[in-house]
């Protein structure tokens, strides 16, 4: 691995290059880079710059305000905390996973598949597309969502109307794209109706054959630049997600099952409610967001991947025909047990966006989507722990409240958190196989944005004032002393200060 | 069938200043008669809001902005193609070019509505300067919602 690259022995000699802020990911992270005076990569690390003090945001609000709240905590996937949170407080109420009424149960699970849908399809046209269509160290200029409508105008329409499609699913579920409060303590506040149901169903099948010819389409990309993309960024991890009982890929509730590299088993269908006898987080000096591991291998050796990638790697099947047969195709592609391309986040993404799409034409199908008991009311607790696959990664959130029913104490571990030590090992990899010893261009430090892309990490919350986000690229001398500095403005211009 | 006329505020209320958008739908939404107004209000523009400004006349976006020169600024949006195709939150101006080129055709008149803000960090309220700029720009509202034309609009864009 490249360990060795997180922390140089003499950097006060080396130049710093930055990489601020990493774009085409959510919110500010950046990438310093300390070169010798050959431009060879001595330390390479991806910082989180902003603090974000979701727990601080939770504490002392009142549980039941929760599951609308925590969505502000996220602009791109406020339903997967909606449910974390709403999984947690079912708990507060009395209610555990298995005695949710199976109507309530069934429409989480639609909501959910709406939302995994929508943010993978988002982060695959529209972020990463351009990269895998055009090429990684392409024209800049061409780089992006507009380039792919210019010249793929076929894939780049579906990529917005499966996006499209899936916050539909979420608006007729909980009411509203965003601040929906289909989720309530022990249930969920509506059925669907047959005119919401028929209008989903409506276009679902165009759905699923988009979703097919997705899956078809980053196969083709990935085989055809093969072995290049086995390699980029690519490490050999543990990972982590929750698993059906029967072994079967899980994105709303189930065991934790971890595996390593070797896909043998480290834990298998274990109580998520004990994650904290088997997750801990370390904290390092340089940056906000910890580092998690398992407690059993140590800080070394316990980190692991979260995620698509890992979730495809992590099941024994999946339960809608297209997907599985999708899945089979994307293990036959590696000669190992487990796929450890870094890009083949892409893939496993599209297959799990099959998934969504299979099951949610299913579940339109089920008649306890329409009707029946929604709400369960059980003892209350003064603790309770919800944890789901969202789109990038298994999402925990932990309360304690008081007996007046404000939160004393919030745990949350997001997926991006779980993915922090491989991102950086991705980076380090990339750093020291394909730009070291090279002079730095733009083109060549996307690369670098491309390996944390393929994580589609999630790095802040929603704000978005317009003109914060310029992208700074630095070079120093080993005095500190700056030789080069290139500014890409926010109206896409690039200068050379 | 949607409105004709489309009114776009967007901003995450939990995030201090970044309310604003959200907070003049609000308003909008208690001063105003809807009958031909669709109100619409999310986190962030994305590629998928390009659909939203099919079969309208006329479309505002409302926003906070820290590049205000006053408590707000009017201006008449045309697509372009701008850094923000990079990003999880596009500008309007970029989601104007994905209409058109998904649409191949212009898009409807499309104004945005800056509001300056100043603070925008998780679990802030917003701020006493934000709250004053907000109360200005929605006696603007008020006059662009008496007269729901283009032309009457255009007379109000500031200098």
């Amino acid at each position: 691995m490249y360990e060795h690259l997180e922390t140089a022995e003499n950097r006060d000699s080396l130049k710093r290059v930055v990489v601020d802020p990493v774009s085409r990911v959510e919110g500010h992270g950046k990438v310093t880079l300390l070169l010798d005076a050959d431009n060879k990569v001595q330390q390479a690390r991806l910082h989180i710059v902003e603090f974000r003090g979701f727990e601080r945001f939770i504490q002392g609000r009142p549980y039941w305000e929760l599951p609308v709240l925590v969505q502000r905590l996220c602009g791109i996937c406020p339903v997967s905390h909606h449910l974390a949170a709403a999984k947690a407080i079912d708990q507060l109420v009395g209610i555990d996973p298995e005695n949710l009424p199976v109507s309530a149960d069934k429409l989480r699970r639609l909501l959910h598949f709406g939302q995994v849908l929508q943010s993978h399809a988002l982060h695959f046209f529209h972020l990463s597309s351009p990269d895998l269509l055009f090429g990684f160290e392409s024209d800049i200029g061409k780089r992006n969502i507009i380039g792919v409508l210019a010249d793929y105008p076929d894939i780049a329409v579906q990529g917005v109307k499966l996006r499209k499609y899936g916050q539909e699913v979420i608006r007729m579920v909980s009411g509203k794209r965003i601040h929906g409060t289909g989720a309530i303590p022990g249930g969920m506040n509506k059925a669907l109706n047959k005119a919401e149901r028929d209008y989903l169903l409506a276009d679902i099948d165009q759905i699923i054959s988009w979703s097919v010819q997705a899956v078809a389409l980053v196969k083709k990309v990935h085989c055809a630049n093969l072995p290049y993309y086995d390699e980029f960024a690519t490490i050999r991890s543990n990972y982590l997600g929750l698993i059906k009982p029967d072994g079967a890929l899980e994105l709303y509730h189930g065991g934790i099952r971890a595996n390593n590299a070797a896909g043998e088993a480290i834990m298998d269908h274990v109580d998520y409610c004990r994650y904290n006898e088997f997750i801990h987080e370390e904290v390092r000096s340089w940056t906000y967001m910890k580092f998690p591991y398992l407690l059993a291998l140590g800080k070394e050796a316990g980190w692991y991947r979260v995620g698509p990638l890992a979730r495809v790697n992590n099941c024994d099947f999946i339960n809608t025909p297209l997907a599985e047969a999708a899945r089979l195709d994307f293990k036959a592609h590696s000669p190992e047990a487990m796929v450890h391309s870094t890009l083949a986040f892409h893939w496993a993404r599209l297959i799990e966006a099959l998934h969504c799409a299979e099951s949610i034409k299913e579940l339109l199908h089920d008649a306890d989507l329409l009707g029946g008991e929604l709400v369960a009311q059980g003892e209350k607790r003064y603790e309770g722990i919800g944890v789901i696959e969202a789109p990038r990664g298994t999402l925990f959130h932990h309360y304690q409240v008081d007996e007046n029913d404000i939160v004393t104490k919030a745990n949350l571990i997001v997926s991006t958190t779980s993915n922090n030590q491989a991102m950086n090992e991705s980076v380090r990899q990339v750093a020291a196989e394909y730009l070291s010893g090279r002079e730095l261009t733009e083109p060549l430090l996307n690369n670098l944005e491309v390996a944390i892309r393929a994580y589609d990490p999630c790095l802040s919350c929603a704000t978005h004032a317009v003109g914060k986000m310029p992208l700074q690229l630095e070079l120093l001398d080993a005095e500190g002393r700056l030789l080069d500095k290139l500014v890409k403005h926010s109206d896409g211009g690039i200068e050379r200060v | 069938m949607p409105k004709p006329v489309l009114i776009f505020g967007y901003g995450n209320l939990s995030r201090g200043d970044d309310a604003l958008g959200p907070l003049a739908l609000a308003y909008i939404e208690g001063h105003a008669d809807l009958a031909s107004v669709d109100l619409l209000d999310d986190f962030q523009l994305q590629i998928e809001h390009a659909l939203d400004l099919e079969q309208r006349a006329l479309v505002l976006f409302v926003d906070a902005s820290v590049n205000c020169n006053g408590a707000f600024a009017f201006a008449e949006l045309t697509a372009a193609k701008d850094d923000s195709y990079t990003t999880h939150a596009m500008s309007p101006a970029a989601v104007l070019a994905v209409y058109q080129t998904i649409k191949h055709q212009p898009p409807p008149p499309c104004f945005l509505l800056s509001i300056k803000g100043e603070h925008f960090e998780l679990g802030e309220g917003l701020s006493a300067e934000a709250d004053g700029h907000l109360a200005e720009a929605c006696q603007f509202l008020q006059r662009l919602l008496a007269d729901l034309d283009v032309a009457a609009w255009r007379c109000l864009l500031s200098p």
